[in-house]
């Protein structure tokens, strides 16, 4: 093909993927009067950050003053089971509280305490009250403030057009090629640096709350540019999705009603979590339903509800009541607000949650208990980062958000995503001006490696017959469902490997129908190879790693292991094209931050954190 | 198992028509899970926008048997046994295949709409608003953008008027702006001659088809109608005007009659 007659976008920054962290890279890029581009698989303000329910973690400290950023950090860090990257827990929990008041700046509303400040509500894992909230819809303000901002920058957006794979001058980024989903045509973007904020890849599995565009498509594109991952072994598995009726199993119930006092429930209506209380969490946790009730009204010394433990933590507890029998009707577990609150507290804090449970389900949770179970919700890990400029191991890609990897360890506390995505969005923007400016001349593109990306985009329609991609991508995720799910073993995690080899022949095999234009087969095909790319990435962190932590559990190593907490498993595409997988010695914390990790509570508060 | 018969409309903007489909049920779906086996199985090139499937993306707006609604918050048990769905794009815009149409047209009314300006903050750096009078614009940022509202709006949809008339979900947008406690802006010479707020003739169909309930029509379009007329038509407030303070956030009579409170 001559690419000369591809349509060709030039810009100094390109950012892929428009959810919450692409938007803000994209503000940020634009603020130092860079030429910027956005591409979105979807619509501008339909990616995942619109599902984010229950708020963004800050310490605001407007609902209790004790809080500051060295509790958020600690709790970050003890959450993440340590292995988080340091620098970017220290960088996140200082700089979230700005970020999140300079959305109030750029119109965003959240709910108000009664001085009239940004409320906050408390949630699994966090010591405070601590999440910035706008009822159980916090995703859609922080995603609307932002795109309406957005538009009036000079960002060129352009929507419904996916990426394919980035092209590289010497090893640095030159630029990428993508197409238009409504025509299928193919486009050049040529630019100086590429930020990926292309989210996780749920979709691998076939209970998640994640929708189609969460494929892997960043992880597999910095994987195959070169690029290493991180921490892939850590998934989370969010302890609350629907499971009834099964069109909805896996949609998201936001820890919120968890958080605003929702208990959880087996078939014996027992409060089962406090039979699940880990040493370390004891005592910071209520071991009596007395207790938790005073926690719930306010009272001083009351510790948390088990409840709220972090979540893994509790997907593990359901899962194990589920498998001992004392499950509900549908495979899941009760989660009872009604008992709690009324029902006009109900519908004004939990307002999607009520009209979710109303519409999808014909269940009024102001009256009756919910039944959940774990769903597939996020990815710990993901391409490996710089902690302060979020730029790759290969030059001129940045990645943050979802698919960067580091900040949350081996368990994300929730609401740490949305602060994540606007913390480190700003951040990958500002990496991208700082070397942009150093750059020296620039990138050429080549015109072998664009016309090989395009070549595996038209093989999958040229080919006289083939299988339906939905098919194999429905097998991937009953594969990962069933090999690597909350709880792996070392055989079941081999059998994956097995299952995947096939598979990938199955992907290099499927054919889809008519022409490019708006065509889901085409583009569920062009996904398949992202969407396993991730899972053996996944697959092979997971039996690389030989002990149960956070997002991470082994039944054959079903212990945390001092050792492993030294090391993070990295993966990184070989040279003779296979994956490798190894085992890297973690860098000693600074003295400081080791110290207010590991500090008591009544160290901490009060401290006006510095 | 029990099935259903499914008329989907197929084609793009040359044309196209509806073809038939049967779907095998199961208990618990909406009209986007039998589209989606439809795709898996019999018509992998079938076009149709999704994301969240829990109602809160707003990507997933066609016609379902003749009714703007979202097809993953639509329950194939409310209709009679038997009776055959039809599902086809909306009406108000082009489309570019199948269900999929192309609604860029309500980007550019967006971005036409002067952004948020926010005051000076307090002394202590934060800003204040008390929950009582952010009530009414959070209602507003309920909209999760589906432009049902849009595709039923009768100046869009029979009259054409896409270029004298943002339609309801601009107005909403609006009124968000107008009405939030910390904007500085004046957009009331641009609601009546730009966005035409004059030609909305106050049917309510939007706020009937609103998945989110928002009381698009009183709540928003009619006190933005008002301020309009206390600006360019109110006698009094004419003489009054070059005397007194800004007129932004004047809440005149309409708006007082027609408060409807969450």
């Amino acid at each position: 093909m001559d690419i000369s007659e591809i349509q060709t976008i030039e810009h100094d920054v390109l950012v892929v993927g428009a959810g919450g962290a692409g938007i803000r890279a994209a503000i940020e890029c634009a603020k130092q009067g860079l030429n910027t581009g956005m591409i979105s698989k979807s619509l501008l303000g339909k990616a995942h950050t619109v599902m984010a329910e229950g708020g963004v973690a800050a310490a605001l400290g407007n609902v209790d003053k004790r809080d500051n950023w060295k509790i958020h950090f600690r709790d970050t860090m003890r959450g993440g089971k340590f292995l988080n990257q340091w620098r970017m827990a220290e960088l996140h929990a200082r700089q979230a509280p700005d970020r999140v008041r300079e959305l109030e700046e750029w119109g965003a509303v959240f709910d108000r305490t009664k001085d009239g400040l940004i409320s906050q509500r408390n949630f699994g894992g966090h010591r405070y009250p601590r999440l910035a909230h706008v009822g159980d819809r916090t995703g859609l303000e922080m995603i609307r403030t932002l795109q309406d901002f957005c538009v009036h920058q000079g960002i060129a957006t352009h929507m419904e057009c996916t990426a394919l794979d980035l092209f590289l001058d010497n090893g640095r980024v030159a630029g990428l090629v993508a197409y238009w989903r409504e025509t299928g045509r193919f486009v050049i973007f040529k630019a100086k640096a590429v930020i990926f904020a292309t989210g996780g890849g749920g979709k691998a599995w076939r209970i998640t709350s994640n929708s189609w565009e969460y494929s892997g498509d960043g992880l597999a594109m910095a994987y195959r540019a070169g690029a290493e991952l991180i921490d892939l072994e850590f998934t989370q598995f969010h302890p609350t999705g629907m499971v009834w009726p099964p069109s909805v199993r896996g949609v998201l119930v936001t820890e919120g009603v968890r958080g605003d006092g929702g208990i959880l429930l087996n078939n014996k209506n027992e409060r089962f979590m406090f039979k699940y209380i880990p040493k370390k969490f004891a005592p910071e946790t209520a071991d009596t339903e007395e207790e938790a009730s005073r926690w719930l009204e306010g009272k001083e010394g009351a510790r948390r509800p088990p409840e709220l433990l972090t979540r893994d933590e509790v997907a593990r507890s359901i899962k194990k009541e589920v498998e001992d029998g004392r499950g509900s009707p549908h495979g899941g577990v009760f989660l009872d607000i009604a008992s709690k609150r009324s029902p006009e507290f109900i519908r004004k804090k939990l307002p999607s949650m009520y009209h979710q449970f109303k519409e999808l389900a014909e269940l009024d949770i102001t009256k009756e208990p919910m039944e959940v179970g774990p769903t597939m919700h996020y990815f710990m890990g993901g391409i490996r980062v710089n902690s302060d400029t979020q730029e790759t191991s290969v030059p001129g890609l940045f990645a943050c958000g979802e698919c960067a990897g580091g900040m949350h360890g081996a368990n994300r506390l929730g609401g740490n995503s949305l602060s994540d995505l606007l913390v480190f969005g700003k951040l990958a923007g500002e990496g991208a001006g700082k070397y942009i400016k150093k750059l020296q001349g620039t990138p050429k593109l080549d015109a072998g490696q664009v016309n090989a990306i395009i070549r595996r985009a038209t093989d999958i329609l040229n080919r006289e017959s083939g299988t339906n991609p939905f098919v194999v991508q429905e097998d991937l995720q009953d594969m990962m469902q069933k090999y690597v799910g909350i709880i792996r073993t070392a055989d079941e995690l081999k059998k994956g490997l097995e299952e995947l080899k096939r598979l990938y022949q199955d992907a290099g095999k499927v054919k889809a129908h008519a022409s490019p234009q708006y065509n889901p087969g085409w583009n569920a095909a062009i996904d398949l190879p992202n969407l396993l790319i991730t899972s053996e990435a996944v697959t092979r962190a997971a039996l690389t790693r030989e002990e149960s932590r956070g997002g991470h559990t082994r039944a054959d190593f079903y212990f945390e292991s001092d050792e492993w907490l030294k090391y993070n498993v990295v993966i990184r595409k070989a040279k003779d094209g296979n994956m490798e997988v190894e085992k890297v010695r973690r860098d000693d914390p600074p003295e400081e931050l080791k110290k207010i990790a590991y500090a008591s509570l009544e160290e901490l508060e009060g401290t006006k954190g510095g | 198992m029990a099935e259903r018969n499914f008329k989907i409309w197929r084609g793009d903007k040359k044309g196209g028509g509806f073809v038939d489909y049967k779907v095998e049920l199961e208990p618990g779906m909406v009209v986007l899970d039998a589209v989606h086996r439809i795709q898996a199985r019999q018509a992998t090139d079938l076009a149709v926008r999704w994301n969240c499937k829990a109602g809160k993306c707003g990507s997933c707006s066609v016609e379902i048997n003749g009714k703007p609604r979202l097809s993953c918050m639509t329950r194939l048990n409310q209709f009679p046994a038997g009776q055959t769905i039809t599902v086809q794009p909306l009406k108000t815009f082009p489309v570019i295949k199948d269900l999929v149409t192309d609604v860029s047209w309500n980007y550019a009314q967006n971005k036409k709409i002067a952004p948020f300006k926010p005051g000076q903050k307090g002394p202590d750096g934060n800003y204040r608003m008390m929950q009582r009078d952010i009530d009414r614009v959070q209602e507003f940022r309920k909209c999760i953008e589906c432009y049902l509202c849009q595709d039923v709006c009768h100046v869009l949809r029979d009259q054409a008027k896409k270029e004298k008339f943002v339609g309801p979900r601009f107005m909403t947008r609006l009124a968000s702006l107008e009405m939030h406690p910390l904007d500085t802006e004046d957009r009331v010479p641009k609601i009546k001659e730009e966005h035409g707020s004059g030609l909305c003739n106050i049917t309510k169909c939007c706020t009937d088809v609103c998945p989110e309930h928002i009381h698009i029509t009183d709540n928003g379009i009619i006190p933005l109608k008002e301020r309009v007329v206390d600006r360019y038509y109110d006698p009094i407030l004419r003489l009054w005007r070059p005397i007194g303070s800004s007129l932004k956030g004047t809440s005149g009579l309409w708006e007082k009659i027609f408060r409807k409170d969450k």
